[in-house]
């Protein structure tokens, strides 16, 4: 048997002591220390807790942590009883309704709490999602299947790849729409990702997250997968959306384009908003309302063209002042094929950059402006400064979020090797990522 | 009828939630206050019961849940943040809540622990944005001294207040977020109390403990018991909420009561051969007995299409009308159940008809529909289908109950003394760990540090208190029960007031203005010793205090300096006095020249009566001789 598994997270004086006592995590405990007597069940140690203390839950629920010392006698009394997670059992699924599958790949709205340690981690199956949200049965019939169990800071663009073949898969067999559970960090990556490998959808792709997790009495998890598995099944539009809360409330999901959509707030649960355009579709009382005409509409009969592969030897470089030119000549030097400068302002960096962007350029690197502002459109013909960016070969961006065209400039990159055709195809509009107009309340 | 305590087997323990008088609330930078203006947003969310760790959800909540209910909350910005709101992670525990309770651990010789881990409760009824209140052990197995006994202390914790209830309709139920994260001092004795008052003077020491510290809030709601009780062949019962020291005694001699005649209906129930099987049966459709009914309730349901139904409860006549403690009857809480359980507003059972306009032979056809004997009592209510079925489901329930004995529960004090149904009691604690606060290590030198300053024992104090500045022991005493102690000691150390004068203020003044429905509580201990101030240096009459203290109490934002220009609570200067005693001389002339100096007794209780606050009565005294001997010459 490992003791190291069996005394997880436990480290220095207090492992060795419950080695000594035979102790495995779950045995109930008695410790006996300055005549004071504690009986309890030894809890894991968080890999945070220093080296002294053990922890044991009490008889009354609650947990202590005891420091070992050198007068610390400590007795197992026997095992303790294991917890036992039971699924419900599944609610029937209704024939009639729209099919709608649910691909998990990991984050807070795939999790649930270990009660013992309280840990949290991936749910068990993506059934357990179903399961926690019995609704769902009445909204769609659903397939769930786990792809992946990743904290999102974890998905790499092979990830994305990945994804957006089960997805694909899931269309080809017909169904009504696919929700991609996700970790709400990179969500915004993803589905920028996902609008530039799925193309020609048929049905819509919807991305959702919870901000807090499922295993909280509070979560915003089970809201937002009803209203992602609603939009699946019954939004007009056949495109890449992320559903999250739109206010405090759980009242109402906005979806937002994935390729316009942001993550703006650490720990809120309307941490996403579209920028640079209108959400497409709030949905409230499970009410779908399109927030505005330009979207693709559903078409089940259309085919979808999966163009899945993207290159990763391209940067986001943040412009600040007293930025130290070198740095962009790293990427050079590291054979770097692309990279997405967040700018200030209208799209500028100090003149000291000139050079080292020059000579990236000459050397084939793609370069091209976006704007640390997040709102509004780069415009690269009002300063001088713009101008000679331009000159040098900076390509401006126009609306596209810094986050999306990084994500995009990697898919161009896995589409063609040729500089010239990546050029122009960042430059044209594929997936809503760059739109003409900008209105002032988006 | 004489319970004796010791023949039911009475044992009681207490839970104690004292609200602590800090910087910070205690998982936030939110100052613990509770607010007075009205609320600057809502907003709306929904609780859903997780899985406990027993693979098993709340019924009671997960039957909430299905119902739809919202809960509205109110915040604002001044007592809330994103953090109430459970749009942020809690940030690290309160140091100095931490404080407190380890300073109330080392008063009551609770051994703190060596590293303090939050635990999330679940509660899933709203009154907390998680689903879960934040709680921590500090301190275990301590022991305080009241008279003879000594009574165990299970366990001291800190844990955060819950949100206030504003109101509830059908399907929402409002809270205002203020109060949630105020840090609470649990005290948690063994149920080792055998008499309602032993219980009442257990509460009362361990009060005086908390206050000893000078550190919790005063006023009503700020601390809360919770009390334990269970007698011989009843059930252990969680009373929650009494927030009146004075009413601890009364809840646990009502509740023994109850219990002891639900023991004396069960034993009817049983004699009468009362069985499992005659509580399983169908809730039957009653519309039909009371479609011409001159019953404005079920008039007003049946106008609308809602169902009026019926459920028999065997063997169940005249038991409904039994008096359990007073304003309770079974029937009351049968009803309470429906209520609970079906959203009805209430029900009706034929122990109380006819009445409210049904009719003898409306009662006979229910009756007869409800194919009930003699012996049974008949329950009905008028709602929606689901709503009716629940609450009648729910009374059946409870009558089966009934024959078993007491059933285990949860009740709520209401401030008359007694309980009402609130919610079964919870299943195993619900309890796991609160991952997103580290766990904090209690060091020897800190806990040194706290002995180090350790406030005085109450009893230490008393003494003191009688010895350093001369107080009789009642007056002492009384101080020592206020909450004002503390600023007793300050205000004669910084004016000039006599220590007597201070203390009769504190107390007697005080308690008067209260029984006459001043709120004090709303006076701060910062205006209290301002007026001291100002009466030291002579801005202020003694005889003004009352008056002061009852305007203030109106108008908690503003000074005594505001207090005395707006109600001319200033003293007056000789002129003005002098000008007045005049004024009053000349209106009583005929009685000066009739009585000379005898006038002055008179006279005297006249100018008093409407300068009394603004002049020393030495100083009346004097002008008025001089003026008398002067117009009586």
């Amino acid at each position: 048997m490992n003791t190291q598994e069996d005394l997880s997270g436990y480290r220095g004086e207090a492992l060795e002591a419950l080695r000594k006592a035979g102790a495995k995590i779950g045995d109930v405990l008695r410790i006996l220390k300055n005549s004071q007597t504690y009986e309890g069940i030894l809890i894991p140690r968080s890999e945070y807790g220093d080296r002294q203390h053990i922890v044991i839950k009490l008889k009354n629920g609650y947990n202590i942590g005891i420091k070992v010392t050198q007068n610390t006698q400590m007795k197992r009394m026997g095992e303790g009883s294991k917890p036992i997670f039971t699924s419900e059992p599944l609610p029937k699924q209704n024939l009639s309704l729209p099919r709608a599958a649910i691909i998990s790949t990991g984050g807070t709205i795939a999790s649930r709490v270990d009660y013992r340690t309280g840990a949290v981690r991936p749910a068990l199956s993506a059934t357990d999602l179903y399961s926690v949200v019995p609704e769902l049965a009445e909204i769609a019939k659903i397939d769930a299947r786990i792809l992946l169990s990743l904290f999102s800071e974890n998905i790499m663009p092979n990830h994305w790849t990945q994804i957006a073949k089960a997805i694909a898969d899931c269309i080809s067999q017909g169904v009504d729409g696919v929700v991609v559970a996700h970790g709400t960090d990179t969500m915004g990556y993803t589905a920028a990702a996902l609008s530039f490998a799925l193309q020609e959808l048929p049905v819509p792709v919807i991305v959702v997250g919870s901000q807090r997790s499922a295993d909280r009495p509070s979560s915003d998890a089970a809201a937002n997968l009803v209203g992602a598995v609603t939009a699946a099944a019954r939004a007009p539009f056949a495109e890449v959306a992320v559903a999250m809360h739109e206010t405090t409330s759980d009242q109402s999901i906005l979806l937002h384009r994935g390729t316009k959509v942001r993550k703006c707030h650490t720990s809120r649960r309307d941490t996403f908003r579209s920028v640079n355009s209108p959400p497409l579709a709030r949905i409230r009382n499970h009410t779908i309302t399109m927030l505005t005409d330009e979207y693709i509409r559903r078409d089940p009969a259309r085919s979808i063209v999966v163009k899945p592969e993207f290159k990763e030897k391209v940067a986001l470089v943040k412009f600040f002042p007293g930025m130290d030119p070198e740095t962009i000549r790293w990427y050079q030097s590291r054979h770097y094929k692309g990279l997405i400068i967040e700018g200030t302002g209208l799209g500028h960096v100090s003149n000291t950059c000139f050079e080292p962007i020059q000579d990236a350029v000459d050397s084939g690197i793609v370069v091209a402006m976006t704007s640390q502002c997040i709102w509004g459109r780069v415009n690269m013909n009002v300063y001088d400064q713009g101008r000679d960016l331009q000159a040098l070969g900076v390509i401006p961006l126009e609306d596209m979020l810094p986050e999306t065209a990084i994500v995009k400039l990697m898919w161009v990159l896995g589409q063609t090797d040729d500089r010239r055709r990546a050029q122009e195809l960042l430059k044209t509009n594929i997936a809503g990522e760059l739109t003409r107009r900008t209105l002032l309340d988006e | 009828m004489k319970t004796s305590y010791e023949e039911v087997g009475l044992k009681v323990g207490l839970e104690i939630h004292q609200q602590l008088n800090t910087t910070a609330k205690l998982f936030c930078n939110c100052k613990p206050e509770l607010s007075k203006d009205e609320p600057e947003t809502t907003f709306l969310r929904r609780l859903r019961p997780t899985q406990s760790e027993l693979g098993q959800t709340d019924p009671a909540a997960y039957f909430e849940f299905q119902r739809g209910i919202k809960i509205m909350y109110e915040a604002d910005k001044k007592s809330s943040c994103l953090v109430e709101m459970d749009e942020e992670p809690p940030h690290s525990l309160d140091r100095e809540s931490l404080d407190i309770a380890l300073t109330a651990a080392l008063m009551t010789n609770t051994k703190p622990v060596d590293e303090v881990q939050v635990m999330r409760k679940t509660v899933i009824d709203g009154s907390n944005t998680t689903g879960f209140q934040r709680t921590c052990v500090v301190g275990l197995n301590g022991e305080i001294r009241v008279g003879q006994k000594k009574i165990p202390i299970q366990h001291i914790g800190l844990e955060e207040d819950a949100a206030r209830k504003i109101g509830e309709t059908e399907d929402t139920i409002t809270y205002r977020i203020d109060r949630l994260g105020i840090p609470l001092l649990e005290v948690a004795t063994a149920p080792v109390m055998e008499f309602p008052e032993e219980a009442a003077k257990v509460a009362l020491a361990v009060g005086k403990i908390l206050r000893a510290t000078g550190r919790v809030q005063r006023g009503l709601g700020t601390i809360r018991q919770d009390l334990n009780i269970s007698i011989r062949k009843g059930a252990l019962i969680e009373i929650k909420g009494v927030q009146e020291l004075s009413a601890v005694s009364s809840v646990l001699k009502n509740e023994v009561t109850r219990q002891l005649k639900l023991l004396e209906i069960s034993e009817h129930l049983r004699k009468m051969k009362a069985r499992k099987e005659d509580f399983k049966q169908n809730i039957i459709d009653v519309k039909e007995v009371f479609k011409n009914t001159r019953c404005k309730l079920l008039r007003k349901a049946l106008d609308r299409d809602q169902h009026v139904l019926a459920v028999r409860l065997p063997k169940f006549h005249g038991l409904l009308k039994i008096e359990l403690m007073p304003n309770l009857r079974l029937g009351t809480e049968i009803a309470d159940r429906a209520r609970f359980w079906g959203r009805v507003g209430g029900i009706f059972h034929t122990d109380e008809l006819p009445a409210y306009g049904i009719t003898v032979q409306e009662l006979e056809k229910l009756k007869e529909t409800a194919k009930a004997a003699d012996e049974d009592a008949v329950v009905f209510v008028a709602g929606d289908k689901e709503n009716a079925l629940d609450a009648l489901g729910a009374a059946l329930n409870r009558a089966e109950e009934a024959v078993k004995g007491v059933p285990e529960e949860t009740r709520t004090a209401r401030p008359d003394g007694t309980t009402r149904y609130m919610r079964p009691r919870p299943g195993a604690a619900r309890m796991y760990p609160e991952t997103d606060i580290p766990p904090v290590q209690i060091t020897a030198k800190h806990i040194s540090r706290i002995r180090s300053s350790l406030p005085e024992m109450p009893e230490q104090r008393l003494q003191r208190l009688a010895k350093d500045y001369g107080l009789n022991r009642k007056l002492a005493r009384q101080i020592m029960d206020s909450h004002y102690a503390g600023l007793f000691e300050t205000i004669v150390k910084e004016s000039n007031t006599t220590p007597t004068t201070a203390a009769v203020f504190l107390t007697e003044t005080l308690k008067a203005l209260k029984r006459d429905g001043t709120q004090v509580e709303n006076v701060s201990e910062n205006q209290i010793r301002e007026a001291f101030q100002r009466l030291s240096s002579g801005q202020l009459a003694k005889e003004a205090l009352p008056e002061l203290a009852i305007w203030l109490s109106k108008h908690p934002e503003k000074t005594v300096k505001d207090c005395i220009e707006i109600l001319k609570l200033g003293m007056l200067s000789e002129d003005e006095v002098a000008k007045f005693i005049e004024d009053v001389i000349q209106e009583n002339f005929i009685l000066v020249q009739k009585l000379k100096e005898k006038a002055l007794g008179p006279l005297m209780g006249i100018v008093m009566k409407k300068l009394r606050g603004r002049v020393a009565a030495a100083s009346v005294n004097k002008i008025l001789k001089e003026k008398i001997s002067r117009h009586s010459r």
